[in-house]
């Protein structure tokens, strides 16, 4: 029995534009894969306990309000807290070169920017989940 | 084990990954060494078509268990698409009141290819909340029509949620959902036609009733405004107390895992004859059907053929 990916996608806190997060988690569930939708205005807090209690093998975010400084740090520390940091975390938004750097030093795993194809985030998921 | 111990304690991570391992896999091992310690939660299901308001009212059904300090699992099941076998599930977006309670574990399930309005996995992941002590767990199916009724095969007290749009009387006659439904709810009440629908709905249960011995309620609610909540609680908890003072709780759930056994029997089958879809494999295949298409030979012959080479081989 094939294990099935599941993909967390959610866009944590005032940001209220949900058109891109919803083209890829519809794009994400034609390529076969189990999207859990938690929607707008999350907060950090309920989306770790969402993907924990969803066992998602990924938190994608949506984040286009700038927040993506402290959100994504604020994760990846929950994530730890709770002894659940081998979800990968990813995320999609308009975020400079050099914050980029910082996050994935930091452990945010991939950052997508204006421009990405769905293809590419589907081929990146799948095989980022294989590869663990 | 390790695992068992958190898992008994109500640990949500070693859930989460106990309900993984158990979706993906069909090795029992794990169910029969949790199954002692499960049979304590109460299980209500919530079923009704899609859009009428399954989610958001369990999340209003668990905010008001919740203030009676009871520890709560919520399964809630979307489809599988046949064509991309991926899921959009979507129901916690109606839940998000409850993502941080203590109390409550949520988690969203996909159809995976089962037809009856619930996962085939959907039993043995209840299984899992129940062991980790939940005191009530609540199954959402996917919007479902007339023929998806699974739920009943699994809940102690089940639920059919309709709008005021759903139909008369004759529908409420026809074989199938109301058929499962120990309570009647028409959900989004303040919509024209609720309250005929509702006289609608008493009458044709009306004629169910004697046989059962349980007075089939039929309840007006509004979910987003909580309205009707309260009684749709009492409801349930009166449910309750008709099953297990009838002695039908203990006769209905006896009668239950009989039917598991079954299925159980059913899905080893099912996977052992897997390996002989090698028929399809053989040299001969081509010729086979060949026959077959010019009516030389028939499919059942052919079936009867092979069935019986599969129970010889396995014995």
């Amino acid at each position: 029995m094939q294990k099935k990916i599941r993909v967390l996608i959610g866009k944590p806190g005032l940001d209220g534009h949900d058109r891109g997060v919803k083209i890829v988690a519809a794009a994400l569930r034609d390529a076969g894969i189990e999207v859990i939708y938690t929607g707008l205005h999350q907060t950090c807090e309920s989306i770790v306990e969402a993907a924990i209690q969803e066992d998602v093998d990924i938190i994608g975010l949506s984040i286009l309000s700038g927040a993506h400084m402290t959100i994504f740090p604020k994760i990846i520390n929950l994530l730890k807290q709770k002894e659940a940091e081998d979800i990968i975390v990813i995320g999609g938004g308009i975020i400079p070169e050099e914050d980029i750097k910082k996050l994935n030093e930091m452990g945010v795993k991939k950052l997508f920017t204006p421009g990405t194809s769905t293809k590419e985030i589907i081929k990146y998921v799948k095989s980022i989940v294989q590869k663990t | 084990m390790d695992f068992l111990k958190k898992l008994l304690k109500g640990d949500k991570l070693t859930i989460a990954r106990t309900i993984t391992a158990v979706e993906n896999s069909n090795n029992s091992e794990i169910l029969k060494e949790i199954f002692p310690y499960t049979g304590k939660a109460y299980h209500i299901g919530v079923t009704g078509p899609p859009g009428a308001g399954k989610s958001t009212l369990v999340n209003i059904v668990i905010q008001k268990l919740l203030e009676e300090n009871k520890k709560i699992g919520i399964i809630a099941v979307d489809p599988t698409s046949p064509f991309s076998g991926g899921a959009f599930l979507g129901d916690r977006i109606r839940m998000t009141d409850l993502a941080l309670r203590e109390n409550v574990f949520i988690r969203s399930m996909a159809t995976r290819g089962s037809l009856g309005g619930l996962s085939q996995k959907t039993k043995d992941v209840a299984l899992v909340l129940d062991a980790s002590g939940m005191d009530y767990i609540l199954i959402e199916t996917i919007g479902v029509g007339q023929v998806e009724l699974d739920i009943a095969q699994v809940c102690d007290t089940t639920i059919v949620v309709l709008v005021p749009e759903s139909g008369d009387s004759i529908q409420a006659m026809k074989a199938g959902l109301l058929e499962v439904a120990d309570i009647l709810v028409v959900n989004k009440g303040d919509r024209e036609g609720c309250d005929s629908l509702i006289l609608e709905l008493k009458f044709a249960f009306e004629l169910r009733e004697q046989k059962l011995g349980w007075h089939f309620p039929v309840l007006k609610t509004i979910a987003t405004e909580s309205k009707g909540i309260e009684e749709l609680i009492s409801n349930i908890k009166s449910h309750k107390k008709y099953l297990k003072s009838s002695g039908k709780f203990e006769e209905d759930r006896k009668r239950k895992l009989a039917l598991r056994i079954d299925e159980l029997i059913e899905e080893k089958i099912k996977s052992h004859l897997k390996e002989f879809s090698s028929w399809r494999n053989g040299d001969q295949l081509e010729q086979l059907i060949a026959k077959v298409y010019q009516r030389k030979l028939t499919p059942y012959h052919i079936a009867d053929e092979i069935t019986k080479k599969i129970i010889v081989g396995k014995k």
